[in-house]
């Protein structure tokens, strides 16, 4: 692969806090490496802007290897921008070429709330799983592992749903900001799994209860969801969600037992 | 202060269970009157809030991350291990034990050991019952595969994402206490100091860094799960946020610091492509099982990989190791990298990197499966299909990543690898009961001292991460706290608070008040190079002395020279950072004046001067068996105390893996 050096132009969502108005900054990077991670560029201008004495731009980041969940930036309107399946960390500057201008927003939604620049909070998701997206069993003397034996089909399944991140790009793809696909894949990987099996009626409830309280929006079927979702979550999963609902529905289930 | 490893006595195999059935419980109606604090929701973390909250404790679980689910446990690959011998092969507790003993060089007690292998098997147990989506076969049953250093397969995964796979479980175990009320969670919160009323923590201080603000929180007692200490090399495979700064307070505040030379170097990771690099990202151990090591048999040879005949390729682990072959221990693979590298054999622009190849495996794969279907004389693009698929579900997630970051197809020329930071062996010391040299302050996971010796051995950690915070603090820490029953929660008020809070406060104005002209990461970088150099792979007297002048001088420049732009009561990204910095800072000169002290090669503290006339690591049992535990004086300086390492049950040899 040829390496090239490129210069940008970048447009960056900058807010104080939760309480101030944001908007859009203008800044050029220069001699940006095509090796480089989209973070690592951003780092590149961080650096510049605290030798000019000014406050660097704010992002969440952690393991920088795609598997953390915590990047989240809206890059030229895409959720975690151009490439398929690959969060902002790992997305390289290879996608892009010189001269380009690059728009970085964060995640919008009401439920993800702005914290600074392009931080938002996403406690939501954690309240979701908080309504039951487990199983209730105590640390204990479970009983031997290869005791319940598993098809390897359906062991494959749960763990396509359960390689879900919680990032937040399928909130932030969709018109609607409906959280679907995060919650289908948790109800899924639980409803597949024996394990999951006893709970199975009370947790879609409960959490598609608190996902509505939360602000999240309906689901809008366009697929948008999966199409942006770096894990490739597929929205097969929103499909059981509600059948999972319908059938906990029609079983006279009552939320939060 | 003398070391009391407290090791119950009896025979190894009987010591757990002697102590479990004879340690102090406190009742159901007194737990709920007992606060724990928890600062970490890693693996070790959140399974010990989890388990505290399930036992009825009052918990509050601390992480800097904006959800405990992104712990950094989330990025371990490859597996963890456990003695089921669902396998068949010989596998039991004593030869995990044994194994891990071995892998750790001898530098690790025995006892601590053998129980993580008793219960090794409990946690696929909890975790499966958790839902957690393990590997299985075809006839539902769970699958194992290989890692280095043993001879048995004794690995559980969940394709390469075992860590993300056994945390979301040790999470929602952790949000369903939560939701019970057990478990109250501070996200995007750091522990800046522990509070200490008579000798015994009582508590901490605490940044809300979404505010600024400082909170004092009462806890009967504090237990630190808050990882390893590999970002004070700067470049690491640890999360940008991984930091040594819980730890690094607990130390300043009377806990011991054990064997902090121990480093783990991992063989397998994607070399550094340039000086805008801020991680390093690991391709997992697991793909030994089926890559080949290899570099060119000539020296600065600039063919591609694949114009290189076979004939003229140095497999040289399995050149040196024929028993293990690929499969050695991690120490081993890295220093063979090396030595390969620096005699002028390495691969790529840099050189600095040698092969990893699985065009053998996807053709050994590919027969197989042709020879399933029925076809005995396949042709090589028919062999070659079937062999990516099964390379491809095995091992697809990796290579996707190594694509993203490299731009090459691994699927097509082999992957170019070299060693990098990974894991630290040492940590606070503890005694058996996971308790460190401060009364009601334990530690736990990655961030303590004690069952890996001078190496971890591959799938080790996760299994250590959630013994210690499943099956072992819930019972020790009950045989302290029985004695606490009578202890009202202590007013945050209290002059300890007061002092501990200032004593945070005033040293994050002074960094604020530096005013310099350096950015942390730039001197973070400094530091890293620094530590890389003189304390890495390869270390000797005359580099380390240096090393030690220079991180001196470097800290100096740091108090006077830094910027840190933003305000100090509000959330602020670089104060954050420049914190955990000024930790790293001091941690690297304790780091290189324990490997100066340690005049013996033992797992992955390789000291040039102590090695085989093969170039093997050279250990010095008659001087070194004990474990270095380092107090922290007044003046800034540190007192050496040793715990004599007794084995009882393993007899010390060469590590050998020919």
């Amino acid at each position: 692969m040829e390496h090239y050096n490129m210069d940008l132009t970048l447009k960056v969502w900058r807010q104080k806090n939760a309480q101030s108005n944001g908007g859009f900054e203008t800044y050029k990077v220069k001699g940006i490496s095509s090796e480089m991670s989209f973070l690592e560029m951003f780092d590149v201008l961080n650096e510049d802007l605290i030798k000019e004495g000014k406050e660097p731009i704010a992002f969440d980041h952690d393991c920088r290897e795609g598997i953390c969940g915590a990047c989240s930036m809206h890059i030229n309107g895409q959720a975690h921008g151009p490439w398929a399946q690959t969060t902002t960390c790992q997305l390289h500057m290879r996608a892009f070429k010189d001269g380009d201008t690059i728009v970085v927003e964060p995640w919008r939604a009401n439920a993800f709330p702005i914290i600074k620049d392009l931080i938002v909070d996403r406690s939501a998701f954690d309240r979701i799983i908080q309504a039951g997206g487990y199983v209730s069993v105590n640390t204990g003397n479970a009983q031997d592992a290869n005791n319940i034996p598993i098809g390897k089909p359906v062991a494959d399944e749960a763990f396509d749903a359960a390689t879900c991140i919680g990032c937040g790009a399928c909130v932030a793809a969709c018109k609607n900001s409906s959280s679907m696909l995060f919650l289908s894949a948790k109800v899924s990987q639980l409803a597949l799994l024996p394990q999951g099996d006893p709970e199975r009626m009370s947790r879609v409830m409960n959490m598609v209860d608190q996902m509505d309280k939360e602000g999240f929006g309906s689901c809008t079927n366009t697929g948008a969801c999966e199409a942006e979702c770096p894990k490739g979550i597929s929205i097969s999963h929103i499909g059981r969600l509600n059948a999972e609902y319908v059938r906990a529905g029609l079983s006279g289930r009552k939320i939060a037992e | 202060m003398s070391l009391d490893s407290k090791i119950p006595a009896g025979e190894i195999s009987q010591k757990w269970t002697n102590y479990k059935d004879n340690c102090k419980i406190v009742n159901p109606a007194n737990k709920r009157n007992i606060e724990i604090i928890v600062i970490g929701t890693g693996l070790a973390g959140a399974s010990a809030a989890a388990s505290f909250g399930e036992l009825g404790y009052k918990v509050k679980a601390f992480c800097f991350q904006d959800s405990p689910r992104r712990a950094h446990s989330i990025a371990a690959q490859g597996g963890i291990n456990a003695a089921k011998n669902y396998q068949n092969d010989g596998d039991s507790t004593y030869r995990l034990f044994y194994d891990t003993v071995k892998g750790g060089d001898y530098r690790s007690r025995e006892a601590n050991v053998y129980r993580l292998a008793e219960v090794s098997a409990n946690i696929i147990d909890q975790c499966v019952a958790q839902g957690v989506p393990f590997a299985r076969e075809y006839g539902g049953m769970l699958s194992n595969r290989s890692f280095g250093g043993v001879q048995v397969q004794r690995t559980f995964y969940a394709a390469g994402q075992t860590g993300q796979q056994l945390l979301l479980g040790a999470y929602q175990a952790l949000e369903r206490q939560v939701a019970l009320g057990t478990v109250t969670q501070y996200n995007r919160h750091e522990m800046l100091d522990v509070v200490i009323v008579d000798g015994k923590a009582r508590g901490i201080i605490a940044r809300n860094l979404v505010t600024g603000e400082l909170e004092r929180h009462f806890g009967h007692a504090v237990v630190l799960c808050s990882g390893g200490y590999g970002n004070v090399f700067y470049l690491s495979t640890n999360a940008m946020g991984s930091n040594v700064t819980a730890a690094w307070k607990a130390h300043k505040k009377g806990a011991y610091f054990a064997n902090p030379c121990y480093t783990q170097i991992h063989p397998t990771c994607i070399p550094v492509s340039g000086d805008h690099q801020s991680k390093l990202t690991l391709m997992s151990e697991s793909l030994r099982n089926d890559g080949r090591i290899w570099v060119p048999k000539k020296q600065n040879d600039t063919r591609k990989a694949i114009e290189i005949p076979e004939e003229e390729r140095d497999y040289y682990l399995e050149r040196r190791y024929p028993a293990f072959g690929n499969l050695v221990p991690r120490d081993v693979a890295s220093r063979a990298a090396k030595e390969r590298c620096d005699a002028g054999y390495g691969v790529g622009t840099s050189k600095q990197a040698v092969y990893l190849d699985f065009q053998d495996a996807i053709k050994r794969y590919g027969k197989i499966e042709c020879g399933k279907h029925g076809n005995h004389n396949p042709g090589d693009a028919e062999v070659r299909t079937h062999g990516l698929e099964v390379v491809k579900q095995k091992y697809g997630n990796l290579f996707d990543m190594y694509n993203k970051i490299t731009g090459e197809d691994p699927y097509v020329v082999p992957m170019r690898i070299y060693p990098a930071v990974h894991y630290t062996m040492g940590g606070l010391w503890v005694d058996y009961e996971l308790m460190t040299t401060v009364q009601g302050l334990y530690c736990l996971g990655e961030a303590n001292f004690s069952d890996h010796g001078a190496n971890r051995l591959g799938a080790s950690a996760l299994m250590q991460g959630l013994a210690d915070g499943y099956f072992v603090i819930p019972y020790t820490i009950g045989n302290y706290l029985a004695n606490d029953i009578r202890t009202k929660a202590i007013p945050t008020d209290h002059p300890a608070f007061v002092e501990a809070e200032k004593h945070v406060a005033d040293r994050l104005t002074q960094l604020m008040n530096i005013k310099g002209k350096q950015s942390v990461e730039s001197m973070h970088k400094r530091l890293g190079k620094i530590m890389w150099d003189k304390c890495g792979m390869a270390r000797n007297e005359k580099g380390l002395n240096e090393a030690i002048k220079e991180i001196q001088d470097l800290r100096k420049e740091f108090w006077s020279d830094l910027f840190i732009p933003g305000e100090m009561n509000a959330m602020n990204l670089e104060l954050d950072k420049a914190q955990r910095v000024a930790d790293f800072m001091e941690l690297a000169e304790l780091m290189c004046i324990d490997a100066l002290n340690r005049r013996e090669s033992c797992g992955g503290h390789f000291r040039e001067e102590s090695q085989t006339d093969e170039g093997e690591a050279l250990r010095q049992d008659d001087e070194f068996a004990y474990v270095a535990a380092w107090e922290s004086t007044a003046d800034d300086k540190w007192n050496l105390h040793k715990e004599d390492l007794v084995f009882d049950v393993v007899h010390l040899t060469q590590r050998s893996y020919k």
